[in-house]
């Protein structure tokens, strides 16, 4: 967690000194490549577990239910919030 | 669209490669994804911190966006409680417990698995820890995947609650390429997940000794 915090405000830093630069501009594309990058490391991971692609097809249907109902639960956890919290169209 | 497209067929190409047993052996090391994802949280604070809008951003840290984490628990609890109403399935506890990952799969399914094993037995807690891994990738893939029309269909807030863990770092880019013109979405994302991440060892903890 700090770690994280720390690079984030590491590279904040790294940026406002580096404002203006060209750079500076292209860390949008580098944030796209990376995920892809993270994804495929994470999609091999998976793909070489034999056990885990086993148990896929068994568990897989109950992962989906739970992932939609958990999403679906805090989407709308997130309208009642902008609502009740931020204004209706965002920010109070 | 085109650009989730493409992350979408990374992860596909990476499982094939996997399953197929191409993948050098280097991009199995444990640290590798540790690397990457500092990378890509290094590059999210150099984007951020190069924007012109990073001051009046830091000015909307605000006191209330620490009550948006509680509905996300609240929301996701009690929506992973259904899942304890289908036959067959699990406990209300194990479902709350699978619920608590907020798409934290690496650390939930680790906690799920040991902390389950003393009050489930080793053998569920195992089943339960690989439902939650796969739940919480496919919660994380879904944020990531629909975040524009999360946006869309329920205003700038809500795709910070779907996200979960991940508003403050995979699924951040997206959040602030949803709705650029909301400054305060950065401080809000980042405060959720960080509250998050502290929630879910405790609530995984709690539910597995309930």
């Amino acid at each position: 967690m700090f770690r994280i915090l720390f690079l984030l405000f590491a590279g904040m830093g790294l940026g406002y000194l580096l404002r203006g630069r060209a750079v500076t501009r292209k860390t949008g594309q580098g944030v796209h490549v990376t995920i892809c990058v993270l994804l495929f490391v994470f999609g091999s991971s998976i793909g070489s577990d034999a056990s885990l692609m086993e148990r896929f097809g068994s568990y897989g249907g109950q992962a989906v239910v739970i992932a939609l109902l958990t999403t679906a639960g805090s989407l709308l956890a997130g309208v009642v919030a902008q609502r009740l919290i931020f204004g209706k169209g965002g920010r109070k | 669209m085109k650009g989730n497209l493409v992350v979408f067929v990374c992860f596909l190409a990476g499982i094939v490669f996997g399953a197929v047993g191409i993948t050098p052996q280097w991009l199995h090391h444990p640290d590798l994804p540790v690397v990457l994802l500092s990378a890509l949280i290094l590059q999210v604070g150099v984007g951020l911190g190069a924007d012109d809008s990073l001051r009046s951003m830091v000015r909307t840290l605000r006191p209330r966006m620490f009550l948006l984490p509680l509905f996300t628990i609240v929301g996701t609890l009690l929506f992973a409680a259904l899942f304890a109403l289908l036959p067959g399935c699990w406990t209300l506890p194990q479902c709350l417990a699978l619920g608590s990952g907020f798409g934290y799969y690496s650390l939930s399914s680790v906690m799920i698995a040991h902390v389950g094993s003393a009050s489930f037995g080793p053998e569920l807690a195992a089943e339960l820890a690989t439902v939650a891994l796969l739940a919480n990738v496919v919660r994380e893939m879904l944020s990531l995947f629909c975040l524009p029309l999360f946006a869309r269909w329920c205003g700038s807030v809500a795709p910070i609650s779907a996200a979960g863990i991940n508003s403050m770092d995979v699924c951040l880019p997206g959040i602030v390429r949803c709705s650029p013109q909301s400054t305060y979405l950065v401080p809000l994302a980042i405060v959720h997940g960080l509250a998050l991440e502290v929630c879910v060892p405790l609530l995984i903890t709690l539910f597995c000794r309930v």
